[in-house]
């Protein structure tokens, strides 16, 4: 899943620099205001970004690409979800537990984290870790695909209100620029607590399963 | 010990080889699978474009207001520098002809008058590029079924391949029948009720809203209607796919 995430998130790169122009609403080019650009120079002549040269065209592949991550993504997802639902995995490890949403509790929680201390192998996820893969699982990612369907002329004819309700198709992609980069940044962090926690132990239980405690 | 397999066995797998088979064969039929199947990225490509087939059918493209029309369009390239192309710059088009001929009863060869003495079609429709850039038209032609049907085009047939083979650097590209019936796939000479400028593909574009701005393929003078993609180009069905861009470009 990471894997195709990466792809995702590379590919996604290599397509936004052949325009790296965002706007609101409907339509929108390099004759019209931009909402914002980013700073970097751009993969096509035809977008002036200010730097006095033009990337390579990488887009024939990365289209290709992306959108068969996505396929990968999807599928997985769609298996993850059915699994977590009906294995209760949701239920018992994701949605807060009993007492955790409390202003204490959630402050007593922050205060550990921020002190970097470590959680006890088999502790179950506290409640900083069940808000953020809540709203990874259920905003963030079907955010990204509902985006990502927005943005496809053919599949928008079929079902117009994917688009509509985002606002058009540049809002579209403007709001999936927007989740890429919250979705990033949730990678890095994951990562990065995940090499904390123990790296070992935890690749061990994300793919054999967890270690029983004793 | 060798092993023998068992009558369940070979039950199975024959079952399975023939459902498999068939499902093949039903996929092809009802245009599931494009012609750039093939390589490391074809199973992605192959269900992308079967999975919009199946969901959105022969459903329209979103059309818009006409106070929706982008005061700023974006014409992408610069026009072809061929001699060819200027002369007929300089005589207005009168002389630019679009032929249909293959797997018709009656090849013809339509000038731009002609062309527009047949139903005038308009669309407001939206006009995106892999890029991410857009703008919203008008763009005013003929639907390519009655360009086809004056042609007496084949129904039947798989492929409808338009091009530019008079070009100094000819392109082509190609849809299969369906999408070639379909209501909004227009042969447009015109937009935002002016003649159709040259950096958008003046005189003659195709205009197929339900995919992406390179399928729309500027500068057109032929439409033939095949079985066979593979005496074009690389056989993937278009100078893009040939190149490094998919086949279909609904997303």
């Amino acid at each position: 899943m990471t894997v195709a995430f990466l792809a995702m998130l590379v590919t996604g790169v290599e397509i936004v620099i052949s325009h790296p122009r965002f706007y609101w609403g409907e339509d929108g080019n390099v004759n019209m205001p931009a909402l914002f650009q980013l700073p970097t120079p751009a993969s096509r002549g035809s977008v002036p970004t200010g730097y006095g040269y033009v990337l390579p065209d990488q887009n024939g592949w990365s289209r290709y690409l992306h959108f068969q991550a996505g396929w990968v993504l999807v599928i997985t997802g769609l298996v993850y979800v059915l699994h977590g639902w009906r294995a209760g995995h949701f239920r018992r490890n994701l949605f807060p537990a009993e007492g955790e949403l409390s202003v204490g509790a959630l402050m007593d929680v922050l205060k550990k984290h921020l002190r970097f201390e470590r959680p006890a192998e088999g502790a179950p996820y506290n409640i900083l870790q069940r808000l953020t893969y809540l709203i990874v699982v259920f905003g963030l990612v079907p955010a990204m695909v509902w985006t990502g369907l927005a943005m496809s002329p053919s599949f928008t004819a079929g079902f117009p209100f994917v688009v509509d309700w985002v606002g058009g198709f540049e809002s579209a992609r403007t709001i999936h620029f927007f989740v890429t980069v919250a979705l990033a940044l949730f990678l890095v962090a994951h990562i990065a607590m995940i090499i904390h926690a123990g790296f070992k132990s935890r690749m061990r239980a994300m793919t054999v399963g967890v270690k029983e405690t004793v | 010990m060798k092993s023998v397999p068992s009558r369940r066995n070979l039950i199975t797998s024959g079952v399975a080889v023939a459902a498999g088979a068939s499902v093949a064969g039903a996929a092809s039929q009802f245009g599931l699978i494009p012609p750039d199947c093939g390589g490391i990225f074809g199973p992605g490509e192959t269900l992308t474009s079967a999975a919009h087939r199946l969901l959105t059918g022969d459903s329209l493209a979103r059309e818009f207001p006409r106070e929706k029309i982008s005061p700023k369009p974006f014409a992408k390239g610069e026009p072809p520098s061929d001699e060819l192309f200027r002369s007929h710059q300089a005589s207005g088009f009168s002389d630019w002809k679009l032929s249909v001929d293959g797997m018709v009863a009656r090849p013809v060869s339509l000038s731009i008058a002609e062309l527009k003495r047949l139903p005038v079609r308009r669309q407001i429709t939206l006009f995106v590029c892999e890029e991410g850039w857009s703008y919203i038209a008008e763009w005013i032609g003929v639907e390519l079924a009655d360009v086809l049907e004056l042609a007496g085009a084949d129904s039947k047939a798989k492929y409808v391949v338009y091009a530019t083979p008079k070009l100094q650097r000819p392109r082509y590209d190609s849809v299969d029948m369906a999408e070639a019936l379909h209501p909004q796939a227009f042969v447009t000479y015109g937009m935002n009720a002016g003649e159709l400028p040259i950096g958008h593909g003046g005189p003659l574009r195709m205009r197929l809203p339900r995919q992406l701005g390179y399928k729309n393929l500027k500068y057109l003078t032929a439409i033939t209607v095949t079985d066979e993609l593979s005496k074009y180009g690389k056989g993937r069905g278009s100078s893009s796919a040939d190149g490094k861009y998919s086949w279909y470009a609904g997303i």
